[in-house]
C-alpha cells in the first residue's frame, strides 16, 4: 500500500471508529468487515459517510457508484477513493 | 377525564391517615383532573379522583356509588356508550343518582359481575371497590388509551393514574429498572407490565386485576387483538368474510360515522387535530357530513419542510370550512419543552414528536377547548406503517431472491425523508435484505426498526449491561405473543406487533394521554372503536394494503368526503426535528450540556460517558442525520432527564 492510500485509511478509520463506533477501539473494526453486516451502518450511515469521503478527500460521488461494494468495509472505501483520485 | 389513585391494605390505618395520604398522591395528578377532588374512605380502602369535567358538569363527581353503597368506583376516561348502557340498566331496575357515564360502571358491575367491563364502549382506567366482598378490581380499555399503574408494598396494593402518584407515597420506587431502559432503547416503550420504575407495574390494555380479601392478585384478560387464521378467509367459520369490497366498504363507512357519533358526545366544545393526512381529515369530514356538531380544528405547522404539513392542514381547512388554529413550532420550542414532556411521559422517549403535541394541547386548552377527536390508530388498524409495506416487500422478494425488479419496489417507500434508506436502490437491498432468516418468525416486519433503535444500546454502561444479563430482545419478544401468532396473515402479525409495540406502549401513551393531560385535555380515537378495530380485524389483507396502496379500504370509505389529493395522498407519518432542537449555533441548551456531561453521565451510571461524549459532539458539529443517531440521543437525554426529574428527587 502506497503512503498515500495509508493516509486514506487512516483518516477513514479515524471517522468511522469516532462518528460511526462512537469507540476508540481499533480493534472493533477490522479492515475488511462488513459494516452493513455488523450493523454498524445503515443506509443513512453510508450517506455520512459519503458526506465524509466528498468533503476529506474531494471527490463526488455519483448515485451510481453508491454501491456496497464502493463502502461496505474500510478497503473498500479506501479503493475507492484511491481510485477517484488516482492514487495507485 | 381525570385522574385517579388509591390504595387496598392495612396501612394508613386510620381514615384521617388515609385522606391524608390520598391527597398527597392525587395533587400529583392536578393536571388531569383540575376541576376539584373526591376521595372515599373506608376500612382497609382508599380511591382518590381528580376531575376534568367534561359530562354531568353538575353532578358527576367521583366517586360513584350504586344505590346500596357497597360499591364504589373511580375512573378516568369516558364510556361513549353510556346512554345506551343507562337505558338498558335502568328497565334492569337500576336506579341512578347522577347524569354522568361513570353511574354505568357500579350498576354494569352489579348485574355482570367482572364481565361489566366487555359491555363499554370506551377510553378507561378504573378502580371499582366491592365492599360486601372485600375486593378491588382495576381495569383498563381494550388498545391502551388510558393508563393504569400499580405496585405493591408491604401487605397493600397502591394505584394510580401517573407514576408519580405511587412515588408520592413510595419514593423507593424511583429506581430506574434496567430491563424497561433497554426494552424502551430498543422496541420504543416498556413492555407492559414493566416500567421504567423498578416495582412498578402498568396493567396491560384489556386486562383486569382483581385483588381479593386475602391480598391474592388474579390478573385476566377480557380482550385482544385477533385475527383469523389464514384458512379461514376463504371459509364462512370463525372470520367473517363480506360478499364484495363494496358491501365491507359501506359496512365501514356506517362504523366509521357511528364511532365518531358516539365520541362526540360531551357536554363542552369539542375539538379535532388535522395533520394534514388521510387520517385526521377523514375524522373532521365525517364529523361535518354526519353530525351537526360544530367543530374546531388544531394542527402544528414546523419550519422545516420536511416534516411541515401545513400545505395541505390549509387545503383541508377550506375545503371543510373549519375555524382553525395553527400552532407554529420551532425547533427551540421543542427543545424547551423536552423537560416538562419527560415529566409527563415518565419514560424515556426515541423521537422528540410528542414535544409539539403537548405545545398544541396547550395551545387548544388556551382556546377554551377540553377535548380533542384525533386520526390516531388508523394506520394500526387499517394497515398504513411503511412498516407494513416494507415487510409486504420484503416478503415478496424472498419468495424470489434472485429476482432484480422485486427489491427495486423499495423505492416506492420512505419517499418523505431528506436522507432515505432508499436513496440508493443497492443500498436499500443491503439494509432491507438484512434479517430475512427471520421470515417465518412473527417479530419479521419489525427487525429493521429494533435493529436500528437497538443501536442505542452500544451506549449504555458495562453495569447496566450486566445487570440486564442474557437477553435475546427478538426471542423475549416473542415469548409474550399469542401462541396462535403464526396461523395468522402476514401483515396480521405485522400489525399485531405494532399495536403493542408501538400504538400502545408509546404513541398512546407519549403522544397521546400524556401529551394531552399536561394541559387537561382529552384526547378521543374514533378508529379506536374496539367494533372497528374488531371489524378491520377480520377483513382480508388485500384489502388494507392493496399492492402498495396503504389503508386501501378506509380510503375507499372516505370517499366523496375528501378531496383527492388528500385521499390519494400517500402517508406521510408524524414527525419532528430530533437532535436539532437540541443545539444552537453548535451550542446545546443548558440543561442538555449539564445533563449530557460526563460528570453527569457517569454519576447517574446507566451510559457511558465517553461513548455518549462521542454521539455529543457529533451531534453539536451537526453532523448526525440518520435515525440511529438520533434516537440513541433523544433517547439517552430523555433518561438522563427522567433520572434528573424523579431519581434524584428520591435521592434529595
Amino acid at each position: 500500500m502506497s503512503s498515500e492510500a495509508a493516509a486514506i485509511e487512516t483518516k477513514v478509520r479515524g471517522y468511522i471508529l469516532e462518528n460511526l463506533l462512537f469507540s476508540s477501539d481499533a480493534a472493533e473494526l477490522p479492515n475488511d468487515a462488513s459494516l452493513l453486516e455488523r450493523g454498524v451502518i445503515d443506509s443513512t450511515g453510508v450517506l455520512e459517510i459519503i458526506l465524509f469521503l466528498e468533503g476529506e478527500f474531494g471527490i463526488q460521488v455519483k448515485a451510481s457508484e453508491m454501491l456496497p461494494e464502493n463502502f461496505d468495509s474500510v478497503n473498500n472505501m479506501v479503493r475507492f477513493v484511491c481510485r477517484l483520485q488516482g492514487v495507485v | 377525564m381525570c385522574g385517579i389513585a388509591g390504595f387496598y391494605g392495612p396501612t394508613p390505618a386510620t381514615g384521617e391517615e388515609a385522606r391524608a395520604t390520598l391527597d398527597r398522591m392525587i395533587r400529583t395528578l392536578h393536571h388531569r383532573g383540575p376541576d376539584g377532588y373526591g376521595f372515599h374512605v373506608g376500612p382497609g380502602i382508599g380511591l382518590a379522583h381528580a376531575r376534568l369535567s367534561i359530562i354531568d358538569l353538575v353532578s358527576g363527581e367521583q366517586p360513584i356509588h350504586n344505590e346500596r353503597r357497597n360499591v364504589w368506583t373511580v375512573f378516568n376516561g369516558e364510556i361513549f356508550n353510556y346512554v345506551e348502557l343507562r337505558a338498558t340498566l335502568e328497565r334492569q331496575g337500576h336506579h341512578f343518582y347522577t347524569q354522568s357515564d361513570t353511574e354505568v360502571i357500579v350498576h354494569l358491575y352489579e348485574q355482570h359481575g367482572d364481565a361489566f367491563v366487555e359491555h363499554l364502549n370506551g377510553q378507561f382506567a378504573i378502580a371499582l371497590w366491592d365492599g360486601e366482598r372485600r375486593r378491588l378490581l382495576l381495569a383498563r380499555d381494550r388498545a391502551g388509551i388510558r393508563p393504569l399503574f400499580y405496585t405493591r408494598a408491604g401487605a397493600n396494593l397502591w394505584f394510580g393514574s401517573e407514576i408519580k402518584s405511587l412515588l408520592a407515597v413510595l419514593p423507593q420506587c424511583a429506581t430506574l429498572d434496567p430491563l424497561g431502559l433497554v426494552q424502551t432503547l430498543t422496541y420504543w416503550g416498556p413492555v407492559d407490565p414493566d416500567t421504567l420504575f423498578k416495582g412498578v407495574r402498568s396493567l396491560p390494555p384489556g386486562h383486569l386485576l382483581a385483588i381479593a380479601a386475602d391480598g391474592s392478585e388474579t390478573l385476566s384478560q377480557y380482550w385482544d387483538w385477533t385475527f383469523p387464521s389464514t384458512s379461514k378467509h376463504t371459509g364462512t367459520d370463525g372470520g367473517r368474510t363480506h360478499d364484495s369490497v363494496e358491501q365491507a366498504t359501506a359496512e365501514l363507512r356506517a362504523l366509521l360515522i357511528d364511532a365518531v357519533r358516539l365520541q362526540l358526545r360531551a357536554d363542552v366544545p369539542v375539538g379535532a387535530y388535522l395533520s394534514g393526512g388521510l387520517d385526521s381529515s377523514g375524522i373532521v369530514a365525517l364529523i361535518r357530513s354526519f353530525t351537526n356538531t360544530p367543530v374546531r380544528t388544531f394542527s402544528v405547522a414546523f419550519d422545516e419542510a420536511e416534516f411541515d404539513e401545513s400545505a395541505q392542514q390549509s387545503a383541508m381547512v377550506h375545503h371543510l370550512g373549519t375555524d382553525h388554529t395553527t400552532l407554529h413550532c420551532s425547533r427551540r420550542d421543542i427543545g424547551e419543552a423536552f423537560p416538562q414532556l419527560i415529566r409527563h411521559t415518565e419514560a424515556p422517549l426515541l423521537r422528540t414528536a410528542a414535544a409539539p403535541l403537548m405545545l398544541l394541547s396547550r395551545r387548544v386548552r388556551e382556546e377554551g377547548y377540553k377535548v380533542v377527536l384525533t386520526g390516531e390508530g388508523a394506520d394500526e388498524v387499517f394497515g398504513g406503517y411503511d412498516l407494513f409495506k416494507e415487510a409486504k416487500i420484503r416478503r415478496f422478494w424472498a419468495r424470489q431472491p434472485d429476482s432484480r425488479f422485486r427489491p427495486r419496489l423499495f423505492e416506492r417507500l420512505y419517499g418523505y425523508l431528506e436522507h432515505s434508506p432508499v436513496a440508493s436502490a443497492a443500498l436499500a437491498q443491503s439494509f432491507f435484505g438484512k434479517g430475512m432468516q427471520h421470515l417465518d418468525r412473527p417479530i419479521f416486519a419489525h427487525v429493521p426498526r429494533w435493529t436500528t433503535s437497538q443501536r442505542a444500546l452500544a451506549f449504555l454502561s458495562p453495569e447496566l449491561r450486566a445487570s440486564v444479563g442474557e437477553w435475546e430482545p427478538l426471542a423475549w419478544y416473542e415469548q409474550r405473543l399469542p401462541s396462535g401468532i403464526m396461523a395468522w396473515s402476514p401483515l396480521a402479525r405485522d400489525q399485531y406487533v405494532e399495536a403493542k409495540s408501538l400504538l400502545a406502549a408509546y404513541l398512546l401513551p407519549a403522544q397521546g394521554d400524556r401529551a394531552a393531560m399536561a394541559n387537561s385535555v382529552e384526547g378521543r380515537f374514533p378508529y379506536l372503536d374496539h367494533r372497528l378495530i374488531e371489524f378491520a380485524n377480520r377483513l382480508p389483507p388485500h384489502w388494507k394494503i392493496r399492492g402498495l396502496t396503504e389503508k386501501y379500504l378506509l380510503r375507499r370509505a372516505l370517499a366523496g368526503l375528501l378531496p383527492d389529493d388528500i385521499l390519494k395522498r400517500t402517508k406521510q407519518p408524524y414527525r419532528a426535528p430530533d437532535n436539532p432542537s437540541f443545539f444552537f449555533d453548535g451550542e446545546p441548551l443548558d440543561y442538555v450540556a449539564d445533563l449530557m456531561s460526563g460528570a453527569r453521565i457517569r454519576s447517574a451510571g446507566y451510559f457511558d460517558a465517553t461513548t455518549v461524549g462521542r454521539l455529543f459532539d457529533k451531534c453539536r458539529r451537526g453532523r448526525v442525520i440518520g435515525f440511529a443517531d438520533n434516537q440513541a440521543f433523544v433517547g439517552i437525554l430523555s433518561t438522563m432527564l427522567l433520572d434528573e426529574l424523579f431519581m434524584r428527587q428520591r435521592a434529595a
